[in-house]
């Protein structure tokens, strides 16, 4: 989702346009579009008073930024140590046999993205994975079957 | 009398439906107002530490601790707050229930100093912190000469937590003496050490705790500027150390003139990138500053040139959180605890195969077989313990026959790990040791951040030969390289994360060398985790395809595309 110029402006507004602040403003535009449209960098770089080419440095460098448009639902699985002990594998390949998807990867509806993070520091219950800002653990293939038949269902009953 | 009913809302208790039972509770509570003539309150709590048998809710002052709660069970344990206690939900232990939290095995080994309010206290009221004492060792700093101060963190011995246990007080020491003005302290809470989430349970259970021990270093060194830099993924942690601001600075402890005393401090919130190696001094530096986080040559160190090249003090949340306490107990009483070169007690997270996994704070020296074996309640399934990795990923994997060694920062760093911010992962014998070694690699090798050329190449160089001896393609000279790059590694790297990536891989080759050998030469995994090269087969269930139908289902409601090649699904 690409914002209105007016939302976009009042966005950086509420920052000072100083170069320390790019990670924060990076922040707020991808919680607000879901990911960092090339328009709003070029657009946010300049307000910033910073090279497009660091700009660009600054978005590749962070590993929470993401380029490409994402799903309606993220999914994001945790594969931190004391997940990855506890096969987080073999729910990745679930999700890929249900969705097929694989990690860093969106349907082509738009309705999920499948990442994998380095830890969602929920150790104690892992595996772990959030769907936006929710958070399953103890996974099991059958929970991760219901997670998402619960989520087509809902996907059904808005249409 | 009146009984408080404390709700753990740390992570682990929320996957669990911790907020539904506190709703719960306050719904019951209303609908039962006629029959109950107690007066509760409901408080949700950080973390209780026990997150494998989570929700975790505690009756005060009765120190009745129930495991396992279900929105369901809340209307009984309401009726029950004058009787007989809710047996089913109490801790089983081997001679009957156990009503008191600290008389479960998980509890009684443990001391709590740093964790002191974490689960007792509503985080977001600051009036629970005040009621235990919070904010008073503020008020006797602001009595203390800073030198005073500094003396007093000297004394306790305290040493950072945030894994290179760097002793605080002459940390301070050296940036209090530096007459460079603006001087600035910064909080790390960018704990981005797959495994570990201690920093996070303190953040969302005591952020007052957290943030007087940053004001009262600011008073130390002379600081007017905070900044508090968390990683962004933790919403919640981020909210309470916000939430905590505003409250500490309507309450006069932060601002232009603290408590009226004319010293002024001002702290605000950085959210992290999700970079591992910001968690290294400088790497966060760059990252405060708007750039990317590349850790710098250290020539000279951030408490000389640090922010703005300005003195600067880093210190970990958990370091901060020991700080209030030194100060109104006095640096000798924290002494007591601990050993002789690391004082006080660690926080660490236990998890991966262990019963009992959680936050678990531990003096220093306990042995890792008592804490894993007494507090955390031994192995899943009562399967062998193979190793227990600390410190994160570039910690290393020790084995059974060291786990009667002593936890301290210098223990851990001779037999080859280390004691990084304290995540401790158990793994039993379904554990291939070389693939937890290649985990760890290719993850640094993921998070290095490319600037010098022995981490950025030495890493990448690593993972693909660790990853060629898991699919069965090693070579006996396979070893000899990877000895050769790992001394490479070490000896040359700019920053922490380079100088310690080795550790892994040095740390099972050296205490599980077998397993190596039989990957290389017998094209065997003991452990059954690596393919070696054969294809792992899938299999399809009926409940699958029930899935699958519902999906394209969905799809073409919704959307009205065409369903996806299923074959390309399972291929």
């Amino acid at each position: 989702m690409i914002l209105k110029e007016e939302r976009l402006t009042q966005l950086l507004q509420k920052f000072p346009p100083e170069r320390r602040q790019s990670l924060a403003v990076f922040q707020d535009i991808q919680q607000e579009c879901g990911y960092l449209p090339k328009e709003h960098i070029i657009e946010a770089a300049r307000y910033l008073k910073m090279p497009l080419a660091e700009a660009y440095a600054m978005v590749t460098f962070y590993r929470s930024f993401s380029l490409d448009p994402r799903g309606k639902y993220v999914i994001k699985v945790c594969d931190g140590t004391a997940c990855h002990i506890k096969n987080v594998q073999g729910r990745l390949d679930c999700l890929k046999r249900i969705l097929n998807l694989d990690p860093g990867e969106t349907d082509k509806d738009g309705l999920f993205t499948v990442e994998t993070v380095s830890c969602l520091g929920a150790c104690a219950i892992s595996p772990v994975m959030k769907v936006n800002d929710v958070y399953y653990g103890n996974l099991t293939e059958e929970k991760i079957y219901e997670i998402l038949a619960d989520l087509y269902r809902k996907e059904m009953m808005k249409a | 009398m009146k009984k408080t009913i404390l709700v753990c809302c740390g992570p682990g208790c929320i996957a669990y439906g911790g907020l539904d039972v506190a709703a719960s509770f306050r719904e019951q509570i209303a609908t039962l107002k006629m029959d109950v003539k107690l007066e509760t309150v409901i408080k949700q709590t950080g973390c209780h530490g026990f997150c494998s048998r989570g929700p975790l809710v505690r009756i005060m002052p009765d120190d009745i601790t129930y495991y396992r709660v279900k929105p369901r069970d809340t209307e009984e344990i309401l009726k029950s707050l004058d009787n007989k206690p809710v047996g089913r939900l109490l801790y089983h232990g081997v001679g009957g229930n156990i009503l008191k939290q600290q008389e479960t095995p998980f509890y009684s080994a443990q001391k709590k100093l740093a964790l002191r309010n974490v689960g007792e206290i509503d985080p977001k009221n600051i009036n629970d912190y005040k009621a235990r004492g919070g904010y008073e060792a503020l008020r006797k700093a602001l009595t203390m000469e800073p030198e005073d101060i500094i003396a007093e963190i000297e004394k306790s011995g305290l040493r950072g937590r945030g894994g290179a246990g760097f002793p605080t007080g002459l940390k301070w020491r050296i940036a209090a003496e530096y007459d460079n003005f603006p001087k600035y302290v910064i909080m790390n809470g960018d704990e981005g050490d797959p495994g570990a989430f201690m920093d996070r349970a303190l953040m969302e259970g005591d952020p007052h705790g957290v943030l007087e021990g940053v004001i009262i270093c600011a008073l130390a060194v002379g600081a007017t500027k905070g900044y508090l830099y968390i990683r962004d993924e933790y919403a919640l942690s981020l909210q309470s150390m916000k939430d905590a601001l505003a409250d500490a600075e309507k309450a006069g402890f932060l601002g232009d003139s603290i408590l009226g005393s004319g010293r002024s401090l001002h702290i605000e919130v950085v959210r992290g990138g999700g970079a591992f190696v910001c968690g290294e001094s400088t790497a966060l530096i760059e990252s405060i500053e708007g750039s990317i986080g590349e850790p710098r040559a250290t020539f000279a160190y951030p408490t000389e040139q640090g922010l703005w090249n300005k003195p600067t003090i880093i210190n970990n949340v958990e370091t901060f959180i020991n700080i209030p306490l030194i100060i109104d107990e006095g640096g000798a009483k924290f002494a007591e605890t601990g050993t002789p070169t690391s004082k006080g007690t660690k926080v660490f997270s236990l998890a991966g195969k262990v019963r009992n996994s959680g936050l678990v704070e531990a003096p220093m020296g306990m042995t890792m077989r008592k804490i894993i074996f007494e507090i955390g309640g031994g192995i899943v399934g009562n399967r062998h313990f193979k190793a227990v990795q600390t410190g994160g990923p570039s910690g290393g994997a020790l084995p059974e026959s060291l786990l009667d060694l002593p936890i301290d920062f210098d223990t851990l760093v001779r037999y080859g790990s280390m004691m990084g911010s304290g995540g401790m992962i158990v793994m039993d014998d379904w554990t291939c040791m070389v693939a937890v070694a290649k985990y760890n690699i290719e993850f640094l090798a993921k998070e290095s951040c490319g600037a010098c050329v022995p981490c950025r190449e030495g890493l990448r160089a690593l993972s693909m030969i660790l990853t060629r001896i898991c699919e069965g393609k090693g070579e006996p000279v396979d070893l000899e390289i990877i000895k050769s790059i790992c001394e490479l590694l070490t000896q040359t790297s700019r920053c922490g994360l380079g100088k310690t990536a080795a550790n892994p891989v040095m740390s099972t080759l050296k205490y599980f060398p077998e397993e190596y050998e039989e990957h290389i030469k017998e094209k065997r995994c003991r452990a059954g985790v690596c393919s070696m090269g054969r294809s792992t087969v899938v299999t399809d269930s009926a409940d699958m395809a029930a899935i699958v139908a519902m999906a394209e289902a969905a799809r073409k409601v919704s959307y009205g595309v065409q369903s996806k090649d299923k074959t390309g699904a399972e291929s």
